[in-house]
């Protein structure tokens, strides 16, 4: 399994992930840097997600929305992005939006700290820290119909991985 | 649909709960309390403010349902409500489900650009 590690603080709200791959950084960072990829995985399965922007840029910006499996699109989510250093590490912000990619102001989803580094071995070791606003942001966001998509998903991840081992 | 469930408790108590949890020194509270040997005179010897304003900390915590005070012995300690954190371990243990799964389907690409 590639995840190698998971943190969880349920006092201060943040949660770590660490996984490694065996796959150079630059095809790791290209989960992030390209849309086409970013889409196959960002959303669930039953929940696909479909970026119209993503500027990986410091001070960019990424606009996306989620499609449910009655064919009805989520609200708009965008990222802001605090700073980048590809392939190594972004800093962003994710949260509701309009379609514009305007976030509500007063209310900030999630931060996300993504680091990816190259461990050698031809391993690469992506980390990603999340920092929630608030336990009512967490509740939003997987009230929004997220998660029964996650629980609908969960046995077509395991068709898809069948699937992807090569013959 | 559990996530329907905890949206549909009562916004006050999110706004204890989170509002509470705002605050750097309170957080530090509820984590020394977990332990629960301490009085709120023990806790406010870790910090440099005074005792009136950790007590303070310590009532907005108890009115979120984060801590409460419990007679041990003769004394009366201040212990982390698990309950009330519960909530919060629950969205997160979500959170990590989604992250897994987010993880799986990276593999799987990263995998199929091997074949290439």
């Amino acid at each position: 399994m590639p995840v190698t590690k998971v943190t969880k603080d349920p006092v201060a709200l943040t949660m770590t992930v660490e996984a490694e791959f065996s796959a150079p950084q630059e095809r790791v960072w290209q989960l992030w840097a390209d849309p086409r990829k970013l889409e196959r995985w960002w959303g669930p399965p039953s929940y696909p997600a479909t970026f119209v922007k993503l500027d990986l840029t410091p001070g960019g910006e990424a606009i996306y929305y989620m499609t449910g499996p009655d064919g009805n699109k989520t609200p708009h989510s965008s990222w802001n992005i605090v700073e980048t250093d590809p392939p190594n590490s972004i800093v962003l912000r994710d949260q509701f939006s309009d379609e514009a990619g305007t976030p509500d102001p007063d209310f900030p989803i999630v931060g996300m700290r993504v680091n990816i580094d190259d461990i050698g071995g031809g391993m690469t070791r992506m980390s990603i820290h999340n920092e929630f606003a608030s336990v009512e942001a967490m509740d939003k966001m997987l009230a929004m119909g997220m998660q029964e998509g996650m629980t609908q998903a969960v046995g077509q991840v395991d068709a898809i991985l069948a699937e992807a081992v090569p013959a | 649909m559990q996530a329907v469930g905890l949206a549909a408790q009562s916004a006050t108590q999110f706004d204890r709960v989170f509002g509470a949890l705002a605050d750097g020194t309170r957080r530090d509270i509820v984590r020394r309390a977990i332990s629960g040997d301490e009085g709120v005179v023990e806790l406010a010897a870790h910090y440099s403010m005074s005792f009136a304003a950790v007590q303070k900390h310590v009532a907005i915590l108890e009115r979120a349902g984060l801590v409460g005070k419990h007679r041990v012995g003769r004394r009366k300690v201040v212990r982390t409500e698990l309950e009330g954190l519960h909530l919060a371990q629950r969205l997160l243990d979500r959170y990590e489900e989604i992250w897994r799964e987010r993880i799986d389907l990276m593999s799987t690409i990263l995998e199929e650009g091997k074949e290439n």
